[in-house]
């Protein structure tokens, strides 16, 4: 969560080293920061039974409507791709990114894998890293598995790939926009997943909302922009060796009708939670509620345009303040996708991709 | 080697607890983490008692307690972490007591479980339990790769450092995301021939 994306837990690398001693180096380094627990993987103990049953079923709706999606669209030859997009995932987040005084960063993927299988692998894929994190190394807890698996397997793909394919739909056909899509869609769905698990913290009673809210989206605002430059770093690289990788793999664009199914889950799952744990819970959410009378305002949530910053406006304290940070927020992160992406496509080369 | 003892959480062995069934194995920790997070905040006592079980199933297990221990306390940042949020609430300094002391029980659990039994046995229960195949299909290549491309991937990082003696922060991003994605060009490739590979062993969906 907060502390893991930005924590390194091994020693310091210095990069100015001799060469020599880099091999070695690399190992151990590798070694720790594996162990390094993703962001936002939720232990045990930290979520109650009701919440964790939600979840659950949430996050089993959405992996049983991706892998239908799966199944009728991906073919046969492509099913292996799953498994070793998985295992990519898995290695590519041991890769480290320094950011400054020692802390580093690694990729997350779920954006990164929407555009490169598609939505309905992608959410198949993330789902496959996280069962494999739980059950193997213990990183995140099994009876959190649902809320973990619906965060970074089910939300940050779908909100990924919605935000992906409006802004490549707005923009110029090109590399340049594919990079700005792909960038401010990981932003947003590193955001969105961090709500989503505010969210639960606080209906599980365990963080007061007031207080998980701007934590996680502060923290997540931040890391999500690195999230957004790595993944468009990497899928820059790609495009350049294999350009056919990117929209090949992917069997066409998803169909109109999953897509709705897709982003209707995402707000379902942010919105359904809410409003009955909200009454249920003795403590939890109820506690926060009736702190900021939550109840009189729930019904916002209803005709709320965008569901993380409407949450937002509906629960956190100074609402109007909150959605402004939030806006100002994305406005940033869109303009700094958007330089990268400039910086990542200089005018005399010619894109490889539509 | 570091990297590779605490990549393989699995500790070969003998004992009693590695030759028990690993259904009934994953059914007893699972039990255990719900009988954990059931247990009443204050129910100190029986906390004590869930943590003096773990230690002795981790004894009878015959595996290294170091690396049982070492394991714990890499996942334990994290779990502090959150616990850290709580402690602005009015009862938080005892919810936050709780909270570790669950969290770590839960993870100790885990820990212990998945040292004393095989992934793929774990794999082979749920198969059983008719999880959808194509999830159990992913889940065994993952595993079954996940050291192969971590390989590929380090003998790629020290390729590219062994060709760099001056790195800023700026080259390492661009060399790190090189990787990554030459990384993800080579699994589609590999998943191609993996794909051939099982077709010529039969498989079908």
């Amino acid at each position: 969560m907060i502390c893991a994306s930005l924590m390194t837990c091994g020693p310091l690398r210095k990069t100015t080293g001799c060469a020599c001693r880099a091999p070695a180096d690399s190992m151990q380094k590798s070694g720790f920061s594996h162990t390094r627990a993703g962001p936002m993987h939720i232990p045990d103990g930290f979520i109650d039974l009701q919440t964790a049953a939600v979840t659950a079923v949430l996050a089993g709706v959405g992996i049983a409507i991706a892998l239908r999606d799966v199944r009728r669209r991906l073919p046969s030859r492509r099913v292996p791709l799953i498994g070793l997009a998985a295992a990519f995932v898995f290695a590519a987040q041991m890769l480290n990114f320094p950011v400054a005084a020692g802390t580093s960063g690694h990729l997350i993927g779920a954006v990164l894998v929407c555009v490169l299988l598609g939505p309905a692998a992608a959410v198949i894929v993330m789902t496959t890293v996280l069962v494999l994190q739980c059950l193997m190394f213990a990183d995140g807890g099994v009876t959190a598995l649902g809320a973990n698996v619906l965060n970074l397997g089910v939300i940050a793909p779908t909100v990924g790939y919605a935000v992906y394919t409006a802004v490549r739909r707005i923009g110029p056909r090109g590399l340049r926009t594919l990079l700005l899509a792909a960038g401010f869609a990981a932003w947003c769905s590193t955001l969105a997943a961090a709500l989503a698990c505010a969210v639960q913290l606080a209906a599980s009673g365990t963080v007061p909302l007031n207080l998980a809210l701007p934590a996680m989206s502060g923290v997540h605002m931040l890391i999500g922009l690195g999230e957004a430059v790595i993944t468009m770093l990497v899928v820059a690289v790609i495009a350049r060796a294999r350009p056919e990788l990117i929209d090949g793999i992917d069997s066409g664009p998803m169909s109109h009708r999953a897509l709705l199914t897709f982003g209707g889950l995402a707000t379902l799952a942010l919105l359904v939670f809410v409003a009955p744990v909200a009454s249920s819970l003795p403590d939890g959410l109820h506690w926060v509620a009736g702190r900021l009378d939550f109840a009189q305002r729930s019904t916002t949530l209803q005709s709320a345009p965008f569901d993380g910053y409407s949450l937002e406006m509906a629960v956190a304290t100074p609402g109007v303040a909150t959605v402004l940070a939030g806006l100002i927020g994305a406005a940033i992160a869109f303009a700094i996708a958007w330089l990268v992406a400039r910086a990542l496509t200089p005018a005399n080369r010619s894109p490889g991709t539509r | 080697m570091i990297r590779e003892r605490l990549l393989s959480p699995y500790q070969h062995g003998a004992s009693a607890l590695h030759r028990l069934p690993p259904g009934l194995k994953l059914g007893a920790a699972l039990a255990c983490i719900l009988l954990i997070v059931l247990l009443p905040r204050n129910a100190w006592g029986l906390h004590a008692a869930i943590a003096a079980g773990l230690v002795a199933v981790a004894i009878a297990s015959r595996a290294s307690l170091r690396q049982l221990l070492l394991r714990l306390l890499l996942l334990e940042p994290l779990v502090i972490g959150i616990a850290l949020l709580a402690v602005l609430r009015p009862d938080g300094s005892l919810l936050f007591l709780s909270m570790i002391t669950k969290s770590t029980l839960c993870l100790a659990c885990m820990i212990v479980l998945t040292a004393t039994t095989r992934f793929s046995d774990i794999l082979d229960v749920l198969r059983r339990l008719h999880f959808p195949a194509l999830l159990i299909t992913s889940l065994a290549l993952t595993h079954r790769f996940m050291f192969v491309l971590i390989e590929e991937m380090q003998r790629m990082m020290r390729a590219r450092r062994s060709r760099t003696l001056v790195e800023d922060r700026a080259a390492s991003w661009s060399g790190s995301s090189q990787v990554a994605g030459r990384l993800f060009v080579r699994a589609s490739e590999r998943a191609e021939r993996v794909y051939l590979a099982m077709c010529a062993r039969g498989w079908e969906q």
